[in-house]
């Protein structure tokens, strides 16, 4: 089992609640990081959002930084938001950090759960179906192929264009990101890619049809092999105790519902709603290290999944908050889990 | 009547589809293609229920459900519908999925605008209010002091009628909220979209809606 994080960057907050400079957050999550492969993580994923309280807009810059200051941890998208940007241009950033890393790098595509980057690049959200398929489908043919020919409704066509650099081991790992609908799930296994799912909120082990689906998908399409696989990723905090980590996670989560809700029109998170979430077998897996080793082992037993990554920096974590959090994953918890599987 | 025809197999569609064969339902699912492009969908997310075509789930349906994404929705063939009790289980949520002129340059709720779409079908507003995920977990047995509510509003009240029975059978207390304008009141951005509400506190915001529109309606009409 992988484990590790994702982050959209999570800009600190003064004492009067105001945020500080979204500059620092981006070097906080630089930080994080180089700290999650100091211990031993299996994955880092970052970005895409636009927004102050959440800065990570450009995870090909960040991860080409990171790629020179690691060294094991594989870096990837967590996801780019594919429809907003260019395929060409997103395959040749992780490229090239690919090369930096020598041969680390992955990328996730997905619809994305935030909407900015549509009129920030100036696209309309009523075509991001359109969009996604076309330029998943030019990724994928980048991705198989040094010289490109294709055309599509969403983008000049391509004619026998070289796309550079090429990844060391020949491909990138194209993972599809999804929050979990059906098909999304068809359409990963019928590409045969890797998929991983958002799950944040509900019960996770409810995703257990959709990873059979998946799977069943994929072998009906003929797909097999190492590109099968399922990731999960989730919310959650490490912290020595859980009642540690809720009382840290806290603030950070309650800031961040309440301002999707007021967009989205929801009401105000309560403390009981966090607290129903953050038990077995709600979605958060805040805690600490031996009740999160069990949570994992367990989900495990219902997806079968071979990584599960964990945002943690949400609504201004303090940032050693952050970096405890990503130690405990890669020291305490992620022992704790190769012992639980290993029993199994 | 016994028979429900699912239009989408997405996140809604599929877990409708789940409360309804857990109520007792004969349940058919279709989505834009052939029946065989969703049928290992439907053994795997939907035990119990049947792939079709729209064609054929819409024909042995005594009750549609569409649940295909808003932006789609001119994709449903309204004379497929013609005659039917369908229920309009679509929201125009901006924030979530875009501005769409279709929506934003006009006063009509989005059922209404569905209903121009779907001349002839017997429109009714409905389970739009509640997540897909919570569809399938906040039903309670009827009388429970919790149990949440579900409001209903259509220009028909026969199809309402149906409707309402259907809610009860998946758990809810069905509430009617008026007329297809009347869906005004649990669009996403009021109280009724936003909350959890039993059937009392259902009846409190459809009122204080009511009250604000006629209190909007007379200033317009002195200003």
């Amino acid at each position: 089992m992988e484990l590790g994080v994702y982050s959209f960057g999570d800009t600190q907050r003064n004492p009067d609640g105001s945020l500080r400079s979204t500059a620092e957050a981006i070097r906080n999550l630089f930080d994080g990081i180089v700290r999650a492969d100091e211990v031993g993580l299996d994955y880092f994923g970052v970005g895409e959002h636009h927004t102050f309280e959440m800065p990570a807009s450009s995870p090909g810059s960040l991860i080409a930084a990171a790629a020179a200051a690691t060294t094991q941890i594989t870096l990837g998208s967590s996801v780019s938001v594919l429809s907003t940007d260019d395929p060409v241009r997103v395959f040749q950033q992780f490229s090239t950090a690919d090369a930096i890393s020598g041969g680390r790098v992955e990328i996730t595509a997905g619809r994305g759960s935030s909407t900015e980057s549509f009129p920030l690049f100036g696209y309309e959200l009523a075509n991001y179906d359109q969009l996604y398929e076309e330029k998943l489908d030019l990724l994928l043919n980048i991705n198989a192929n040094e010289r490109v020919t294709w055309s599509g409704a969403v983008r000049p066509a391509l004619h026998d264009m070289a796309v550079v650099p090429r990844p060391a081991s020949g491909s990138l790992p194209i993972w599809v990101g999804t929050g979990g609908s059906a098909p999304s799930s068809v359409r990963a296994g019928r590409l045969g890619m890797p998929v991983v799912y958002g799950i944040i909120g509900g019960v996770p082990a409810q995703f257990a049809p959709l990873a059979e689906l998946y799977r069943r998908t994929a072998a009906q399409a003929g797909h097999s092999g190492p590109s099968i696989k399922v990731g999960v990723a989730a919310l959650g905090m490490i912290a020595p105790t859980k009642e540690e980590a809720k009382d840290r996670w806290y603030p950070g989560w309650r800031r961040t519902f309440e301002s999707l809700g007021a967009v989205r029109g929801w009401r105000a998170p309560t403390r009981t709603q966090f607290d129903a979430l953050s038990e077995a077998p709600g979605a958060y897996y805040v805690g600490g290290p031996d009740d999160i080793a069990e949570r994992i082992a367990e989900l495990h037993d219902h997806l079968g999944h071979s990584r599960h990554f964990l945002q943690m920096d949400l609504g201004g974590l303090p940032q050693e908050h952050f970096l405890e959090s990503i130690t405990l994953l890669g020291t305490e918890v992620k022992p704790r889990v190769e012992r639980l599987l290993a029993k199994k | 009547m016994t028979t429900l025809g699912i239009l989408g197999a997405g996140r809604v569609g599929t877990s409708v589809a789940r409360a309804a064969l857990k109520a007792g339902y004969t349940v058919n699912i279709a989505a834009s293609g052939a029946a065989e492009d969703i049928a290992l969908l439907t053994e795997v997310m939907t035990p119990g229920a049947t792939a079709m075509t729209a064609a054929d789930a819409v024909a042995s349906a005594d009750l549609v459900v569409v649940a295909v994404p808003l932006h789609k929705y001119r994709s449903v063939d309204p004379n497929l519908l013609s005659g039917k009790v369908v229920i309009d289980a679509m929201n125009y949520w901006a924030p979530i999925d875009g501005t769409q002129d279709d929506f934003e340059a006009t006063d009509l709720t989005s059922s209404e605008t569905i209903a121009d779409h779907l001349a002839g079908a017997r429109l009714v507003k409905s389970l739009n209010h509640i997540g897909y995920h919570e569809l399938e977990e906040h039903g309670r047995p009827s009388g429970d002091p919790n149990r949440r509510a579900l409001a209903v509003a259509s220009d028909d009240d026969d199809a309402a009628a149906l409707v309402m029975e259907l809610i009860d059978r998946l758990g809810y207390d069905a509430v009617m909220a008026g007329p297809l304008v009347a869906g005004a009141a649990f669009q996403p951005g009021t109280n009724i979209f936003g909350g959890e509400l039993t059937a009392p506190e259902l009846l409190d915001e459809l009122a204080r809606h009511r009250e604000r529109h006629l209190a909007n309606a007379e200033f317009q009409r002195t200003a």
